[in-house]
């Protein structure tokens, strides 16, 4: 099962080493970490998004994660509303003839070219993960020359109501 | 009146190295001894030390200073403090920094770095010190700026001590102990918003236990070293004796409840008792009061406890729901959450068929060995060592056939007189560690119990012995093999015995002599008999090398991936 989990971080040297070496220690797989400064100096936060196998694990995450000195917070925010947002920067092989096509593609992702050159384009779009996973097997037929992506950070909801984000289920299917 | 002008207390103005802030850290610690080996890297820091003493035991290699200030921690209960040097000194402290990792020991060991401009350099006698420990430590630091000596140096012990113990490094680099600096602010408070370790347990949880202890038909209460960490003893003889719940120690725990005790069922585990571990499978409710559940004790999960509701009193939340579901968590320090308990209206429970029925049990399936008169029984050995200390004495082992004789016939009645390599396994831990108890309690009895092999791992330690003259008696228990690994090969790998036989073996006597110890070479029970009642309780370091017999096994046992209920070699 896939969790995301917020880690609140002391930003002292060797934080990220060993928030990532705990995960290695304990066979935690990362599927993706993004680190970066928060709204208060020295702290920084990160999110994990972490494959693990059964509910004892994920809760052994948090509680190791939380036993660490420098971390402040641990929040499990899988079943929490939460915005998640990515960015991915798609380098795709154009010719004259795809170029029109390509604009086309991307438009309804809200993606924008950031970069042309004679044989290629350079797009950004930010999204959640399954939008970027749309639009990139969308571009692939033309030829992905780079592929880079941020991996996704997130907030919990201002308001924690039920939000489109969540899956929907129904007694018809 | 005496006209004796009062000396002005020192300015704190004055200028001090690295170096001497490093000094005057240990003395605010109270730090009374030291187990270090120098080097480059150290130099200032051992200069200061020459200027300004702190006793210092000068071990004969990393290793074994950070085995004895293992020793040192777990009889007295105070933190250990390692110094050693930058790259090669640093890593010859991995093994001990793991051990006590595992076995949750204080420990605050330093480390010389090589200088700031040039790490990250290859620079000599370098290594990523800070790298190489971070999973094996409680946390660790770099000193970058003098400034932050005083501070780490706080929070080190500060975290080394609280808690769930362990060890906590701290690097500092050669120009750090060597920058003058103004006005040292000693802190005295700590600050650390991401390290609030809870001890005081949750009542409803304890009132839940209350209530489960009321209702159970087969309670057993299984103790760990938790409760020898937080000198929660007698707590748990009240609890235990008001209740009338039989108890069952884990191999660190030995010595948290006294072994001739009525209620006492042994040890659990692996090469634990039959009576103790079919009471762990039998259980309706266990009351793990400070154990981690290890594989050791567990065995097969599967198999583990099936009948029971299960407690778990552990200072760390992480060990709870590990690796056994539990049904009523509380996060606490042992001693306050049995306090808390004992004050709630407890209800002993109707579990009187159940005594009985481990009474019988006990009976039925004593621990057994081979009567067999011929050469040194390693059990009668472990029991005549008992006798004669009458079981006073501090003991340590290593890891192996020897320890699991010593855990299961020593019988020890009181905490911290047990010194053993419980989670890492360390051969050549027993000797040093012997020798930092020694040092903690120097009236004491200290014997150190060895196999053969283990004791060539750190041997060398002879030296310190005999510089101190410390009565540390070295008894090895000389099968010319690693015994276990011996079993296990007889047992599961249809005897072959792949390099566990070691029939070349140094004259241990000699060597003993070499170092102007008394050695004592033994091959049967009457001379070892005579041999120890002689010198056990003498005050000089003797070494005794016992012939036991080199097939005997540790019986009973449960064999890897077996459950609780499928022991082998249960009965003669």
């Amino acid at each position: 099962m896939k969790r995301t989990v917020t880690v609140t971080v002391l930003n002292q040297s060797g934080v990220l080493n060993r928030i990532t070496g705990l995960f290695t220690k304990r066979q935690f797989n990362i599927e993706s970490i993004t680190v970066g400064p928060t709204e208060t100096e020295g702290i920084s936060k990160m999110t994990v998004i972490v494959h693990v196998e059964d509910e004892r694990v994920a809760e052994q995450v948090l509680k190791q994660l939380n036993k660490q000195v420098d971390v402040l917070k641990v929040t499990d925010i899988t079943d929490q509303a939460v915005v998640s947002r990515e960015l991915a920067l798609i380098k795709v092989l154009t010719t004259p003839q795809t170029r029109a096509e390509i604009n086309v593609i991307i438009e309804p992702f809200r993606a924008t070219i950031i970069d042309v050159a004679r044989d290629s384009v350079t797009i950004q779009v930010v999204g959640n993960f399954e939008k970027i996973e749309a639009m990139i097997e969308l571009l692939r037929p033309y030829g992905i020359k780079e592929l880079s992506r941020t991996g996704q950070t997130a907030l919990t909801r201002g308001s924690q109501k039920q939000v489109t984000d969540l899956k929907q289920y129904s007694i018809l299917k | 009146m005496n006209a004796k002008v009062k000396t002005k207390a020192k300015p704190l103005t004055q200028a001090m190295s690295g170096a001497d802030l490093f000094i005057e850290a240990l003395k605010k610690e109270e730090v009374e001894v030291v187990f270090g080996y120098p080097g480059g890297a150290v130099l200032p820091l051992y200069d200061a030390l020459y200027r300004n003493p702190i006793r210092h035991i000068l071990a004969r290699h990393e290793q074994a200073a950070i085995h004895a200030a293992e020793g040192y921690a777990r009889v007295s209960g105070k933190p250990g403090v390692v110094i050693a040097t930058s790259g090669p000194g640093a890593t010859n402290l991995v093994t001990g920094i793991t051990d006590a990792m595992m076995d949750s020991l204080p420990l605050v060991v330093f480390t010389g770095q090589v200088a700031t401009g040039v790490i990250g350099t290859d620079a000599f006698q370098e290594a990523d010190v800070i790298g190489i420990t971070m999973p094996i430590t409680k946390h660790n630091y770099q000193v970058r700026d003098l400034k932050e000596m005083p501070r780490i140096i706080r929070e080190a012990f500060h975290i080394a001590t609280t808690g769930r113990p362990g060890p906590v490094l701290i690097d500092i680099p050669k120009d750090i102990a060597t920058t003058l600096g103004e006005d040292p602010a000693f802190v005295t408070e700590v600050n650390l918003p991401g390290y609030q370790p809870n001890t005081a347990p949750n009542v409803l949880q304890v009132k839940k236990l209350a209530d489960a202890v009321a209702q159970a038909k087969k309670p057993l209460i299984l103790a760990g070293a938790g409760v020898i960490h937080a000198h929660a003893s007698e707590q748990l003889l009240s609890f235990a004796e008001e209740m009338n719940i039989p108890v069952v120690n884990t191999l660190l725990g030995l010595g948290s409840f006294p072994s001739d005790h009525p209620l006492f069922l042994g040890m659990g585990g692996m090469h634990g008792t039959y009576t103790a571990n079919m009471a762990m499978y039998e259980a309706d409710l266990l009351i793990n009061i400070g154990a981690r559940f290890d594989d050791r004790l567990t065995g097969n999960l599967q198999h583990f406890a099936p009948e029971a509701t299960v407690a778990h009193i552990d200072i760390d939340p992480a060990e709870i729901g590990k690796n056994v579901d539990t049904h009523i968590p509380i996060v606490a320090d042992a001693k306050e959450a049995l306090e808390k308990l004992l004050e709630t209206d407890l209800v002993a429970p109707d579990a009187n068929e159940w005594r009985i029925q481990l009474k019988e049990s006990q009976k039925e399936f004593p621990l057994w060995h081979s009567e067999e008169e011929e050469g040194i029984s390693p059990q009668r050995l472990t029991k005549m060592i008992h006798d004669i200390t009458n079981g006073e004495a501090i003991v340590t082992t290593d890891v192996g056939q020897h320890q699991m004789w010593t855990a299961q016939y020593y019988g020890f009645n009181r905490p911290n007189r047990w010194v053993t390599s419980g989670g890492l396994g360390t051969m050549g831990f027993g000797f040093p560690a012997a020798i930092g108890a020694q040092i903690a309690h120097p009236e004491d009895t200290v014997v150190a119990i060895a196999g053969d092999a283990g004791f060539q791992m750190t041997l060398q330690e002879l030296g310190l012995v005999a510089e101190l003259n410390l009565p540390v008696k070295i008894i090895i228990y000389n099968n010319q093999a690693l015994g276990m690994v011996r079993q296990w090969q007889e047992a599961f790998y249809e005897e072959r015995y792949s390099q566990s036989l070691i029939p070349c073996q140094p004259d241990f006597v000699k060597l003993a002599q070499a170092y102007g110890i008394k050695g004592y070479s033994v091959t049967t029970e009457e001379e070892a008999e005579s041999v120890l009642n002689e010198t056990l309780n003498s005050r000089e370091p003797v070494l005794i090398d016992c012939r036991i017999k080199p097939k005997e096994k540790v019986c009973p046992m449960i064999a890897p991936g077996k459950g609780l209920h499928e022991m082998i070699g249960v009965k003669p």
